[in-house]
Formats: structure tokens, C-alpha cells, sequence
């Protein structure tokens, strides 16, 4: 299947994504012009939207794809390794700590977090050494969850518990003009993915074969870390949470073009942008003048994408 | 020349090797050989930099690995431990591409490309280089993995058991194409390996640990004797000569045949055909 494809679907579901919404807007009106308020639609709403969705679909997926190289398993991802309720956690604690902060001081906080628990659980995959690579992500959400619930806890004695699930809860329909800029801090991670891509393939290999090859196996797996960590943290923080989108793309790729990390990165960008597109688009059509979060969408493909690479696997048995 | 220099190495309270020193000629074919647990393949990793000594030194041509720069020893030495256990999805000239890293950091040059179809072409993998890594057999697999530190292009090629899991015929074949690599490109190739008869055939130097210690060091024919086999194995050995290559059986029979006092040369040999 080439990427032609992807691209053109990922250019109609923009467009579509440009013209849905309550005020009634189309591309003949761009042609005939505009109105006011349309024209301060499209620039408050609905192209920060379509932004902010096209960078935190693609860099999620990449994420995924660069935690699943690391760790060598095909179900490690921000979300099934604790790296969503790390962040979480860490922007519980920029709330009670730093309450008065900017939103950079937040961020930074929360990628430590994000960075801390991601990092404690590949170390924790390298010591126990589970021999069923299906076992590891479930360890992956336990150990997510023991987080998740000490990040409820604080917030129950605090009062934060609605605070923190908001944050939780991913959803582009709050994304206008003002609020949606960090989100480009992810380009640069994006580029950093792209340069060493060839790297993480190798470390994917294996330490010995990056040791063979010259390269530093820690140096290669804490860039990595670092790019999922931040680039995650920027998502939370700014839209919430993507469920399982680091899972699906980066195995969907797998299985239609195959694991060359440098080659296979722009089609992984494309499918990231084309799912969450999609995913954002079901969400606003189903019960349309209302909105279903992308959080809830994705969640359910994602979780019933899941399950059918987990059965794939199985039955492959390799 | 790798010179191992009284190695030692534990792992909590056993000690896996104790003083050893070996020394890997250049342009030569050695096998290391010895029972599990003897140490061999520590051994490799050890003199490969993959794991760190307790005490003593690994040299190349008389510097110590740790004073090279990592990149520059890529191009010195490689090594490949696992085969098989890679689950990714990519094609064989992907992988032995990613062999010219420590050259190109991933971006081909011309140079590059050839030297990828030279271990391509080295390793018989011509016809099945678009092929993805998990199409392929086991034997096809090995031979992908063992051109990847081929195209790495250095002068001491490492390989932790590259018969594991091989049938004859392709044991036979990987052996046959790493002794082409030490008499036409003049590399030095260290196999770890189990099968004595093999090793004996094709190396040029056979190396036995046993309990950590070196038990023989000498040429590969030499090795073949029914005192220094027991010695190494602690079973006993029979010895014979088929076509002028000396085989020994170290089954069941052997046992028996040693006890009649059958291994004299070509007494075997009936038994074998």
C-alpha cells in the first residue's frame, strides 16, 4: 500500500475537519467570502483545531513507535506504560506547588514526571524479564495504575479530583487561538525522532548489537526516553490525554510496511494524523451540535485494536 | 592480534573464568569449544567489550579496548551473540545495512551500498535480499545476521554459537562461507561453537575452556586426540580418520568402542558410512 493513500485521506479528513462544526461554514463561502464571524471561526477555532490535532496525532505515534523499539515489545506505549499517569501525577504536583506558575513551569514539571516513571518502568522490564511480551504491558497499566491512584488520592485531600481528571481527559474541542501554541514544542522532538531514527532501531536490536555497531546503548535509550517524555508531557498538558494512539499506529505500520524506523517514520506521522483526524471528526459527527471527546473514541477503537493484535498474536505465535 | 590477557570474571560466587589468556592470531580461523558452562562464550563477549573484565586486559594489536574510541573499534571488531530472537520486521539488506553504522551513521554512501552486497553475496542472501526477516528459515535468518557484522567490514569477526539451531546441510554452509571469508578477504573469524568434528575441519586453531580454564590451546588437528577430548568433555572419546579428516564419536558407542581398544585410525570408519 503506498502512502499516496494516506496522504490524500489525510488531506480530506483536514479539510473536512476545517468545515464541520455548529457555525455553518464551507468551502464555497471561502470562495464566495467570507463573513466575520467566519473568517474569526476559522482563525480562533477551527485551524488551531485541526493544528493542534495533526501535531499531537503524529507525535503520540511516533512516541509509541520509538517506546516499542526500546523496550522490544509491540505493546509498550505512553499508555500502557505508565507514562500517562506519570504526567498526570506530575501536573497534580505543578498544581499544588506551583499553582501560580506559567504553563511552561507545569510542562516542565510534568516531564519530569513523565520522564521519571516511564524510565523506572523500562528499567523494571529489564530486570524482570517477563517472558510473554503480552504480560509487559499489563504490568505496564497495573503499574500505571498504582500511579493513577496515588495521583487520585493526593487530589481527593486537596480537592483537585476534577481538576486532574479534566487534564486526563483528551479533547481538541477546547483548543482555540492562545491555547494550543505549546503544542509546537513537539516539532523539534519530532526532527530529533527523525535524525536518530536509525539509532533506535538498532538499540531495538538489542544492547549488544549497538555496542557492536559502536553506539552508546544508555546514551540512544535516554534520547528516546527523553523525546516520549516530553512529547507526552506537551500533549497532556495542552489537549489530555490519546489513548492506546501510540499503540495502534506504530503496529499498523508494522504489519502493512515494517519495522524500519528512519523509512517507516513519515508513514507513521501520516497514519497518526489520519486516525486522530478521523477519530476527532466520529467524535464531533455522532451526536452532532454536541461533541463526543477524542478520548472516548479513541479509547474505543483503540482498545478493540488492542485486543485484535493481542488474539494476531496469539495465533501467530511467534 | 586480540590478546586476552588473565581474564577473570565472576558472576556472584563462581568464578566463569579464572586467569585465562588467549591470543586470536590474525587470518586465522579459531574455534572456541568446551563444555556448557565452560566460559566460551563469556569469554567472547569479554574480548568483544560486550562485558566488562573483573581483572585483566583485552588488546588489539597491543592497545587496551577501553583506550579506542567506541566508533573506531566498530570498524575493528564486531561481534553478533544473538541470531534469532530479533522480532523486527525488516528486510535483509535493511539489516546488513545497518552493518555500514559505525561508517555512515545510516546514510549509504556508494561505498556503503557495495560493501552491503559484498556480505550480501558472501552469505548466499543475493536472491532473498527484499525478503522480510520473518519469511525466512532459520538457517536463512543466521546467515542474514552473520552478514550484518560481514558488511561491518572488520578485521575480527566474533560469533557467539552461529550453529545454534542449524541443521547439517546449513552448518556445513555457514562454516564453508566463514572459512572463504578468512581465505579470500583475509579476516580472522572466532566461532564459539559445540560440534568438535566441525571445529576441528574447518578451524585453523582450537581453543578449549574447561571450568574457566584453558585446557587446549593448539592447532585444530591436534585438538583431535582421545586424552585431550576426555580431558576437555570428561567423556570418552573414539577417534578416527575418514578421507584424511580426522572425526571422533563421542555418543553412546564410544564407550564401548574405546573399550575394545577400536580407535585405531579408520577403525570408525565403517561405522560412520
Amino acid at each position: 500500500m503506498g502512502w499516496a493513500w494516506l496522504l490524500a485521506a489525510a488531506v480530506i479528513l483536514a479539510v473536512a475537519s476545517l468545515f464541520s462544526g455548529v457555525t455553518p461554514l464551507t468551502p464555497t463561502d471561502v470562495l464566495e467570502g467570507l463573513s466575520d464571524v467566519q473568517v474569526r471561526v476559522l482563525v480562533l477555532s477551527r485551524i488551531p483545531r485541526l493544528l493542534s490535532i495533526l501535531l499531537a496525532g503524529m507525535s503520540m505515534s511516533v512516541c509509541g513507535l520509538i517506546m516499542q523499539r526500546l523496550a522490544q515489545n509491540r505493546f509498550v506505549s505512553p499508555t500502557t506504560a505508565g507514562t500517562l499517569d506519570a504526567t498526570r501525577l506530575g501536573i497534580l504536583v505543578s498544581m499544588l506547588f506551583f499553582g501560580a506558575a506559567p504553563p511552561l513551569v507545569r510542562m516542565l514539571v510534568a516531564l519530569a514526571f513523565a520522564w521519571a516513571g516511564t524510565w523506572a518502568f523500562m528499567r523494571m522490564l529489564e530486570r524482570i524479564k517477563l517472558r510473554d511480551p503480552v504480560f509487559i504491558p499489563l504490568a505496564g497499566m497495573m503499574y500505571g495504575g498504582i500511579i493513577g491512584s496515588a495521583a487520585t488520592y493526593v487530589a481527593v485531600q486537596y480537592d483537585l479530583v476534577q481538576n486532574v481528571s479534566s487534564w486526563l481527559l483528551g479533547d481538541f474541542s477546547l483548543m482555540m487561538r492562545g491555547r494550543y501554541e505549546l503544542l509546537y514544542a513537539v516539532v523539534p522532538a519530532l526532527v530529533l525522532a527523525y535524525l536518530y531514527a536509525n539509532q533506535f532501531t538498532i538499540a531495538g536490536m538489542g544492547e549488544d548489537v549497538a555496542t557492536n555497531l559502536g553506539l552508546s546503548y544508555r546514551a540512544v535509550v535516554n534520547l528516546g526516553l527523553g523525546i516520549v517524555a516530553s512529547t507526552t508531557a506537551v500533549v497532556v498538558v495542552t489537549v489530555g490525554t490519546l489513548p492506546f494512539l501510540g499503540l495502534i499506529v506504530p503496529n499498523l505500520v508494522s504489519i502493512l510496511w515494517g519495522d524500519n524506523l528512519r523509512r517507516h517514520l513519515p508513514v507513521t506521522v501520516l497514519l497518526g494524523a489520519v486516525v486522530t483526524l478521523a477519530c476527532d471528526l466520529l467524535g464531533r459527527w455522532l451526536i452532532f451540535p454536541y461533541e463526543i471527546p477524542i478520548n472516548v473514541t479513541l479509547g474505543v477503537l483503540g482498545s478493540v485494536m488492542f485486543l485484535f493484535l493481542i488474539v494476531r498474536r496469539t495465533a501467530h505465535a511467534g | 592480534m586480540v590478546e586476552a590477557h588473565a581474564i577473570v570474571k565472576r558472576y556472584g560466587p563462581r568464578t566463569v573464568l579464572n586467569q585465562v589468556s588467549v591470543t586470536v592470531e590474525p587470518g586465522q580461523l579459531t574455534s572456541f569449544i568446551g563444555p556448557n558452562g565452560a566460559g566460551k562464550s563469556t569469554l567472547l563477549s569479554i574480548m568483544t567489550r560486550l562485558v566488562p573484565a573483573d581483572a585483566g586486559e583485552v588488546r588489539l594489536d597491543g592497545r587496551p579496548l577501553a583506550r579506542y574510541d567506541s566508533r573506531e573499534l566498530a570498524r575493528r571488531i564486531s561481534v553478533l551473540r544473538q541470531f534469532n530472537h530479533v522480532p523486527l520486521r525488516l528486510t535483509v539488506r535493511e539489516l546488513v545495512s545497518f552493518g555500514r553504522f559505525p561508517y555512515s551513521h545510516g546514510r549509504l554512501t556508494k561505498a556503503d551500498e557495495e560493501a552491503v552486497d559484498r556480505a550480501l553475496a558472501a552469505m548466499e542472501l543475493g536472491d532473498i535480499q527484499h525478503k522480510l526477516l520473518d519469511q525466512l528459515s532459520g538457517g536463512q535468518r543466521q546467515r542474514a545476521f552473520i552478514a550484518m557484522v560481514v558488511a561491518q567490514e572488520t578485521d575480527y569477526v566474533f560469533l557467539d554459537e552461529p550453529l545454534n539451531n542449524v541443521d547439517m546441510k546449513h552448518a556445513v554452509q555457514v562454516m564453508k562461507l566463514l572459512r572463504r571469508l578468512v581465505e579470500e578477504e583475509g579476516r580472522s573469524v572466532v566461532v564459539v561453537m559445540h560440534d568438535v568434528n566441525l571445529a576441528a575441519y574447518y578451524s585453523d586453531r582450537v581453543v578449549a575452556l574447561k571450568e574457566g580454564c584453558v585446557a587446549f590451546d593448539g592447532p585444530a588437528q591436534d585438538m583431535m586426540e582421545p586424552a585431550i577430548l576426555k580431558n576437555v568433555f570428561g567423556i570418552d572419546v573414539a577417534v578416527g580418520e575418514i578421507h584424511s579428516c580426522r572425526v571422533c564419536v563421542y555418543f553412546a558407542e564410544a564407550e564401548q568402542l574405546a573399550a575394545n581398544g577400536h580407535v585405531a585410525q579408520g577403525a570408525i570408519a565403517p561405522r560412520l558410512k
